[in-house]
């Protein structure tokens, strides 16, 4: 299995038998504290700070340039902030390679998919699991996955570059979900897709993030995210401007400005 | 009839051997994005492994091939590792020079210690034959096909069904997703470049016991082979290498039937080349554009040139002028020409890869021509070489120009190959052409240097000379390279999108590039004619090219004097001291490597 | 949707139903644009809307695989970037693409390439060889042309102020970020612009080296340059633009003045998502206003 904090196992609970624990009593499941990153000379993160906490959906939000794909990047290994930590369920992340960060139980549903277009759709689910040595446990979840996500299962044999954009994000999920992870990351999610595989992506989030799975989402598309998010925060050029609970956030017309323009300092009224 | 049917055999078998090596080019292109340019030294060190294993150890056959696989699987890990590893973060052509200098590494090696001398291999078989439709096929051609055949099994099954392999077909497709799903990118490196040199160095010893010959220089053409198969089944496409490979099989089998085996390297270059021009991607691709290769424009690490003031270049030629005086050795003399030629050679080279950003393998190809020009028109129609010595470079300047400029559309990697292929066919042409160029005979005869009726006889009016017409060309360079082309020049080596922006037209400045470069390699071409009085189409081969390439990454991609230092650096210093004069190849090889990794402007940096 | 009334004589440039097709996806879906001489038009959208797809077709990168493009009149669909260049159209990119190891002034001097009598093309062969003899030997007409290019843009770099001139013979790549950016235009404007094409020109820059943008813009369209302009900091758009468009999936859903555009609902929709701000659909909290 992957990490020591006995990730419980993809079975399907019913709703009321995990009782969901207010975030802000447990000790944060990743932290971000004080990450500067640069490009070269350009600085992208100017002293960010993130926490996530167990069984939450938390949502990072920000127009373009906001720096939010970076801080996907920054969690994941692929890219070496400058200043600043990153720790998981209390442990420092701060220069291991992806490889290794994946294998603590943080697993990946990365931009545009970015699925193995040659190799089938089973093939793909297999990958997801490919830190896992557990064989029964594996062949358990893929059928978990299956259930889950009916399309994927009617396209098993086809190449995976073949299946629409919505399929693919179906597929891109399970596929994270395959390692057994305690914290899954998404980088916007719902870009390019249908109206209708919008609402199954995000009804399907909810479903295994009640099940005890924690979610981070980089979204640019605000409302979608706060719809099913816990709590949020809102990046622009490289600064956490606001962070709340979905529900301050949605209400703040600040957001608006954050995105339609307009410099947002924290003593700035709309 | 059956006489085709028998070449067909025949070029499905050579492909067979030829798929051997393509595949693992192949894999190692999937998941690195690099072409292994020492793939020939494996399959040759496979050779080699296999010879000692059934000659001097007696081993029987099925142990000989293991060893071999094994052996040459060992050394890719230790090619990955000490070689590629460590340039991980360098720019794409820097993975290609090292491969190329642990290439001259691993030949010289095994020349020093097997000598030069070609032997032969056993194969020990049992003499069975099978008649299929009237052509015989032998054992050896029974075992070749099984193990082709084989190992392609093998490695479906492996790429299909093992965990690793699942890692390798993940890690070429996407490497950022691969990590982000737990692959260990580096080990799966690894992996790759041992299964790859495995299967190569397999190929090379049973190319060793079909042509019952195998020798320390059989490497380089076995990885031109592979290249070319390489990319006619479009780069990284291990089924596509296969593919290419029978093809490339098969063409060379039908070319050898119809025009005969001088003829077999050419078609597999011409066949190079006519992908390259028309299907870049390869076969199965259907699409015509051009790959998006990343941008090696800039091999160039952003350093500053080193400014050397004015007074000490001056100091530095008045001394090399004074030299003769000095030393009464016409030796040291006659070494130093030979240096002020190929200085004629890496200033053109400065210019095209270093100015403009074409790392051309296939320079050499430009003396070739302009020493055949010279020397033809001196000696079929009695010119002086006064005059047939800036005509050669005139000519030099027009084919070369016109020969490599289909390449222009290409970026990065099949520049090189292009101009590697291009490079070898103009070899191979003047071997061929009999009635042209005396074919391997070569043109002996030339006259020697005369200067409108002044014969330079004694080296030390030959060395003056040659000084002299380096110094105006290298002038001239400088001139060309402060004026607004060498400005332009540089803007395409820069960013080539952001150039056309400006109006700027890449393949007018490459042309003038190439133009300009083939004069004074051609001007130096026919001054050597004359000088050595007797060449043939090896005297300036790819190891002149390549060498070409390492004087010019010594001294510093685009700096003139760079450009002349480096050559009497790797021509004349080791001739002047004598210096390990078995050992040559093996010091460029390192020299190439080490720059490549710790200094890649050279002595005089960038300009 | 208003916009400043145009007389087809001052439309500068004028791109019709232009699309683009990658595979099954449309990159670019029917988009018109229109640029009339002295406006300074944006195109705006959210992530993945078509900018610059579009502006690569607008600039020879990349071919429509239908539509029109019109420059001055003269039909330039799918022209080589080289061919755009001779005609007065310069574009600078994102994040800048500076040529890093020739010096400030080597970079501002090639954005001249286009219109020098030094770089002309003259015929197949022979013009080549004769730019070789012109950098070899030069001529007077040629060192005059030379000099007052070089006095020319000596006087652009010092409209930066101390930024560039200290540094002009510095390699591009030892500048920063934002001299680099600043380089690139200056760069642009050596060509002598009809049109000035700029992508994402504020990208990466804080908010004083974006200010020092802005005015830099500004003063570039009072002095009556066209601008065409692709920009995510919408303060920017709006103090800038004569006209907005913005783009969302390939397709034009608005255009107008800035401020009309900036409360179009479809807009505010198209960046914030597909239910409304502040209203609630499902499961969440309370509602706000």
């Amino acid at each position: 299995m992957n990490s020591a904090m006995n990730t419980p196992s993809l079975h399907l609970v019913s709703s009321n038998e995990l009782p969901f624990t207010s975030p802000a009593m447990t000790e944060p499941l990743l932290k971000l504290d004080q990450i500067d990153t640069f490009y070269g000379q350009i600085q992208v993160h100017f002293g960010v700070n993130l926490s996530i906490g167990r069984g939450e959906i938390v949502s990072l939000l920000g127009g373009n340039a906001s720096g939010k794909s970076t801080a996907m990047k920054v969690i994941l290994g692929l890219h070496k902030p400058r200043a600043g930590t990153v720790s998981f369920d209390g442990k420092p992340l701060n220069g291991l390679p992806t490889s290794q960060i994946v294998r603590r139980g943080i697993a990946s549903v990365p931009e545009a998919r970015r699925l193995f277009g040659d190799m089938t759709v089973r093939e793909n689910l297999l990958m997801g699991a490919f830190t896992r040595k557990d064989r029964a446990g594996i062949a358990e979840d893929y059928e978990r996955m299956l259930e889950l996500f009916p399309r994927v299962k009617e396209r098993l044999t086809q190449r995976a570059g073949t299946l629409s954009g919505g399929e693919q994000q179906m597929l891109a999920m399970a596929r994270a979900l395959m390692s057994g992870p305690a914290l899954v990351c998404m980088d916007e999610p719902t870009m390019g897709l249908s109206p209708l595989y919008v609402d199954k992506v995000l009804e399907l989030v909810q479903t295994i993030n009640r099940q005890g799975i924690t979610f981070f989402m980089v979204e640019q598309n605000a409302s979608l995210a706060l719809q099913i998010a816990h709590r949020g925060y809102v990046l622009q050029t490289g600064r956490v401007v606001l962070s709340g609970t979905a529900s301050e956030l949605l209400g703040d017309q600040r957001i608006r400005d954050a995105y339609l323009g307009g410099a947002l300092a924290a003593e700035t009224a709309s | 009839m059956t006489a085709w049917f028998d070449y067909t055999i025949n070029g499905l078998i050579v492909g067979n051997i030829y798929a051997l090596l393509a595949v693992g080019l192949a894999l190692i292109f999937g998941v690195s994005h690099l072409i292994n340019f020492a793939h020939g030294s494996v399959y040759m060190v496979g050779g080699f492994i296999g010879w000692l294993c059934l000659t001097r150890l007696g081993l029987p056959l099925p142990v000989a091939l293991l060893a071999t696989v094994v052996g040459c699987a060992l050394l890719g890990i230790v090619i990955e590792r000490i070689g590629l590893r460590p340039l991980q973060g360098a720019a794409r052509i820097a993975p290609l020079l090292a491969t190329i200098g642990i290439s001259f590494v691993l030949d010289q090696l095994a020349q020093i210690v097997f000598g030069p001398d070609p032997r032969p291999v056993p194969s020990p078989l049992p003499q069975w034959t099978l008649s299929i439709g009237g052509a015989a096929l032998g054992s050896l051609d029974l075992l070749i096909a099984a193990i082709g055949v084989g190992a392609a099994a093998v490695l479906y099954v492996f790429l299909r069904f093992t965990r690793l392999g699942w890692a390798v077909r993940a890690t070429a497709q996407d490497r950022d997703a691969a990590q982000q799903m737990g692959v260990n990118v580096n080990a799966v490196n690894q992996a790759v470049f041992a299964i790859a040199c495995g299967l190569g160095g397999l190929s090379g010893l049973l190319v060793g016991m079909y042509y019952n010959s195998i020798d320390p220089a059989m490497g380089f053409q076995a990885t031109l082979k592979g290249v070319v198969a390489l990319l006619v089944g479009g780069l990284g496409n291990v089924p596509g290498a296969i593919a290419g490979s029978l093809l490339l099989g098969l063409v060379e089998s039908y070319g050898v039937a119809l025009f005969g085996t001088s003829y077999r390297d050419l078609f597999a270059f011409v066949l190079l080349l006519a992908f390259l021009v028309w299907r870049p991607n390869g076969l199965f691709s259907s699409n015509r554009r051009l790959p998006p290769e990343p941008l090696t424009g800039t091999f160039l690490s952003n350093r500053r040139a080193v400014r050397i003031p004015r007074r000490v270049i001056v100091a530095v030629v008045a001394l090399a002028f004074a030299l003769p005086f000095a030393t009464p050795s016409s030796y040291v003399v006659q070494t130093l020409t030979n240096g002020w030629i190929y200085g004629l050679l890496a200033l053109s080279l400065t210019l095209v890869a270093g100015t403009v950003g074409q790392i051309s393998l296939g320079h050499a190809a430009l003396l070739l021509i302009g020493a055949y020009a010279s020397a033809l028109l001196s000696v079929n129609l009695g010119w002086p070489p006064a005059l047939t010595i800036p005509l050669a470079g005139l000519i030099t300047a027009a084919i070369g120009t016109l020969l490599v400029y289909p390449s222009f559309r290409l970026r990065g990697h099949y520049v090189s190959i292009a101009t590697l292929g291009i490079g070898e066919i103009i070899g191979l042409v003047v071997l061929n052409w009999d009635s042209l160029t005396r074919g391997p005979v070569g043109i002996t005869g030339i006259p020697p240097l005369t200067l409108f009726g002044w014969q330079l006889t004694g080296a030390r009016s030959v060395y003056w000379f040659t000084l002299a017409v380096l110094v105006l060309l290298a002038l001239l360079q400088v001139r060309l390279l402060r004026s607004h082309l060498g400005r332009t020049w540089r803007a395409i080596r820069e960013d080539d999108v952001a150039a056309r922006a400006y109006g700027i037209r890449p393949n007018r400045y490459k042309a003038i590039a190439f133009a300009c470069g083939g004069l004074a390699a051609g001007i130096g071409g026919g001054i050597a004619a004359h000088l050595y009085s007797y060449i043939n189409y090896q005297t300036f081969d790819s190891q002149v090219s390549i060498l070409a390439l390492t004087m010019v990454i010594l001294g510093g991609l685009g700096s003139v004097i760079g450009a002349v230092a480096g050559a009497i650096a790797l021509i004349s210093l080791p001739e002047l001291f004598r210096f390990a004069a078995d050992y040559r190849m093996l010091i460029y090889g390192v020299i190439l490597l080490l720059l490549v990794r710790f200094r890649p402007q050279g002595l005089f940096g960038a300009v | 949707m208003s916009s400043t009334s145009t007389n087809t004589a001052d439309i500068l440039f004028d791109v019709r139903r232009v699309t683009r097709r990658f595979g099954g996806l449309v990159a670019v879906d029917e988009v018109n644009v229109s640029v009339a001489r002295g406006e300074c038009v944006s195109v705006i959208g959210p992530n993945g809307a078509g900018k610059s797809t579009l502006f690569n077709l607008l600039t020879g990168i990349d071919t429509p695989d239908a539509g029109e493009v019109r420059f001055g009149g003269e039909d330039v669909t799918g022209m080589a970037p080289e061919l755009l260049a001779a005609r007065g159209i310069a574009r600078t990119f994102q994040h800048g693409r500076v040529f890093g190891n020739l010096s400030v002034l080597d970079n501002v001097l090639i954005g001249a390439h286009a219109r020098l009598a030094t770089t002309r093309r003259g015929w197949p062969v022979v013009g080549a060889f004769a730019e070789v003899v012109r950098a070899l030997v030069g001529s007077a007409a040629m060192r005059r042309e030379d000099a007052e290019l070089r006095e020319e843009v000596t006087a652009l770099l010092a409209r930066f102020g101390t930024r560039l001139t200290p540094r002009i013979d510095e390699p591009a790549h030892s500048l920063s970020y934002a001299n680099r950016r600043r380089v690139e235009i200056a760069r642009a404007l050596a060509l002598r612009p009809r049109i000035l094409l700029l992508d994402e020109p504020t990208a990466g820059m804080n908010e004083s080296e974006t200010a020092e943008m802005l005015e830099l813009i500004l003063g570039l369209k009072r002095e009556g340059l066209t601008i065409l302009l692709i920009e995510h900091k919408l303060d920017l758009v709006m103090r800038l633009s004569d006209r907005v468009l913005v783009l969302d999936d390939g397709r034009k859903i608005a255009q107008g003045l800035p401020d009309e555009v900036r409360n179009d609902p479809a807009v505010i929709e198209a960046y914030l998502g597909h239910r409304q701000v502040g209203a609630q659909a499902g499961r969440s909290e309370t509602a706000a206003a």
